[in-house]
């Protein structure tokens, strides 16, 4: 899968998004790096950090503040953290790559998440996940389509088992997605 | 009440009563329903007093393990001179339970209340509430609601106008079940990986940023504002079978059942009832096989262990299993055993942070294992290799995901071994060809 290609190659490829907002923020017209902790960002991490009696705390929530402004976390925006909160960029790294929700390179406009442990598997997960692949012209679990709109991945359980299947797709939480409706849940996307 | 659906008659609803009740949600509404009563009376009182009506009450921990909630409470020794911190466990992450989910959703208020109450009983002027990431509703809620409470003088350095700072933030996580570990938790909220931390130090002694701490589950805290309201005679008087049970619980059921939700009843409530009754039983044309009645971190038990519990912390006990969280997984006769137990081993890899030996490599060869007998690949030999790498697995390692993991697979070769060994003879899944769909 091209999508989890390591190094830092796809920092200055432009990248997949339709969606300006959360794609293409880390580079300038001139390919520059620019940094996501300025103005009102930054006074926000500031109040962050005062709820904390050591500055590293601020460190999930910092990488939180970045995914927002850009949809993922570089190894720009990493190295950007460290600074701000005086760690070291490998030490942000180990934090950042044992997360799962942290995205360490771009994804589709919209992320697709499905829940498929045991209890929801009992009750239908799988063919959610092929309908959402299928539909969504998705060639693999984690691969980005080629209009850059989906990606498409299994997760472990979402906290709401009795609402099976659920679906996050980017901040929208839904319950109770059967395969059947998934077509319906992607054209009100499109 | 097993929202969405109507409270059944038998239940006993006291956490769960405004569950479905949006105007439960605002600072206004909670008020109206009593809300912060209990609060502003209990910063009249002295910590240790709250304590021991928690103590009275028999509150035990609703995260998993049941510890008595006011001894947790009583080994913070006040006025020591150093920061106290309360850290609410939100990570709900425990496959089959999503509980917290709503008790956050639908009154975040009485969770603050709770969270406050919790903080000054031990000594601490901050409270986190680590929220998993992915609860986005349930994070936005209870922001919501705590905008609301500090806008309204209740939380701050002037708490209810007492003199008493009580502090509150949202810790939100970033997807990962360890971190629902105590001690990961607060290494997760002090910026690091999410490891569990090798006991002792015991949190109370040297928790978050080094300092006494104490960790509670969102329904534990939820329930001492009633307790304060009402009294702990009465709370304790919520028992139908072991004293050492007491109150109320709520029980996310999911999985083959005519009604998944949640269910709040008073502990030592009939199992076999709870099931048939206020669940509705098996959906249509089903029966049922077999259930993990505390999160996938318990043992599995048939239908007769089922049918015979009280559904309390002993109860589940005495019928090969555990109370665990509350979270009810039920399978009915269409499903194969042998693939959601290796499913389940495939979540406790995944989920295994890997600094202990026992954990990392057992959890993925179990795994391996279940997956090669589910595939058809299995000789009767794997199934002394899985009991022997489960025991391995089980009281050998830092904090017990490794345990869990071992639990339901151990326990499915005891209960369900004729399934095992079905797929190993049958080359495959013998349920495969009957129930395609
Ligand atoms: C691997 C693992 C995951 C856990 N996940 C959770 C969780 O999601 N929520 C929770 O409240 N407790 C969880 N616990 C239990 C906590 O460590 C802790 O016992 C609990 O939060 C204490 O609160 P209580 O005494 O109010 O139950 C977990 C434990 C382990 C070992
Ligand atoms: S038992 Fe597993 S999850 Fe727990 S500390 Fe050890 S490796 Fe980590
Ligand atoms: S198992 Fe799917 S949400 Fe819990």
């Amino acid at each position: 899968m091209s999508a989890d290609e390591p190094g830092t190659a796809r920092e200055t490829s432009p990248s997949a998004h339709g969606n300006t907002a959360r794609g293409n923020g880390s580079q300038g017209a001139s390919g520059e790096y620019q940094p996501v902790f300025v103005g009102p960002v930054r006074d926000e991490l500031d109040r962050i950090i005062a709820r904390y009696p050591v500055k590293m705390a601020a460190l999930l929530p910092a990488l939180w503040q970045v995914q927002e402004a850009r949809g993922w976390v570089s190894e720009h925006s990493m190295a950007e953290v460290a600074q701000v909160l005086d760690l070291t960029p490998a030490y942000v790294k180990g934090v950042v790559t044992f997360y799962t929700m942290y995205h360490q390179h771009p994804v589709g406009r919209y992320f697709v998440q499905v829940c498929t442990t045991s209890p929801c598997g009992a009750c239908g997960a799988d063919d959610t996940v092929a309908a959402f692949l299928r539909h969504t012209g998705c060639a693999d679990l984690g691969a980005t389509s080629e209009d850059g709109k989906f990606t498409v991945i299994e997760v472990e359980c979402l906290g709401a088992c009795g609402f099976a299947t659920p679906v996050m797709i980017n901040e929208e939480f839904l319950e109770s997605v059967t395969a059947e409706k998934v077509p319906d849940i992607l054209a009100q996307l499109r | 009440m097993g929202f969405p659906y109507q409270p059944h008659d038998r239940e006993q609803a006291v956490l769960s009563r405004y569950f479905g009740d949006a105007g439960a949600r605002s600072l206004d509404g909670w008020r109206q329903r009593g809300g912060y009563r209990a609060l502003e009376s209990a910063l009249g009182m002295e910590p240790a007093a709250i304590v021991s009506i928690v103590k009275d009450s028999g509150l035990r921990g609703r995260g998993g393990a049941g510890f008595p909630t006011g001894m947790k409470w009583s080994f913070m020794k006040p006025g020591d001179g150093k920061p106290h911190y309360l850290c609410c466990n939100a990570d709900e992450s425990e496959p089959g339970t999503f509980k917290d989910r709503e008790i956050m959703r639908w009154t975040p208020h009485a969770l603050i209340e709770g969270c406050a109450i919790g903080a000054y009983a031990i000594g601490a002027e901050t409270c986190f509430v680590y929220i998993r990431g992915e609860f986005t509703e349930p994070l936005r809620v209870m922001e919501a609601a705590l905008r609301e409470t500090y806008a309204a003088g209740i939380l701050g350095s002037n708490a209810m106008g007492t003199g008493k700072r009580v502090d509150i933030y949202i810790h939100k996580g970033a997807g990962a079940y360890i971190c629902g570990e105590e001690t990961a938790m607060m290494n997760s909220i002090e910026g690091r990986r999410g490891n569990p931390r090798i006991k002792p130090p015991f949190p109370a002694v040297a928790g978050l940023f080094g300092q006494p701490t104490t960790i509670n589950n969102v329904e534990t805290l939820a329930a001492v504002p009633h307790i304060l309201n009402e009294g702990a005679a009465w709370y304790k008087g919520f028992c139908l079978s072991n004293p050492k049970s007491t109150g109320t619980k709520l029980f996310s059921v999911c999985g083959n059942v005519a009604r998944p939700g949640n269910y709040e009843v008073v502990m030592g409530f009939p199992f076999r009832d709870f099931l048939y009754d206020l669940c509705g039983g098996p959906v249509a044309g089903r029966s049922f096989k077999a259930v993990i009645p505390g999160g996938s971190s318990v043992p599995i038990q048939t239908m007769p262990e089922a049918e015979a519990t009280l559904m309390d912390y002993e109860g589940f006990v005495a019928q090969g299993s555990m109370l665990g969280s509350g979270g009810v997984i039920v399978f009915d006769d269409a499903q194969c055993m042998v693939k959601h137990i290796g499913r389940l081993a495939r979540f406790y890899a995944h989920e295994s942070c890997a600094q202990c030996t026992q954990c990392r490599e057992g959890t993925a060869w179990v795994t391996k294992i279940m997956e090669r007998i589910e595939a058809g690949g299995g000789t009767m030999r794997d199934l002394d290799t899985l009991l022997e790498l489960s025991e391995n697995m089980t009281g050998k390692t830092i904090c017990v995901l490794s345990d869990s993991c071992a639990a339901p697979v151990v326990s499915g070769i005891q209960k369900f071994r004729h399934e095992f060994e079905a797929h190993i003879a049958g080359k495959g899944c013998p349920l495969r060809a009957t129930v395609a769909a």
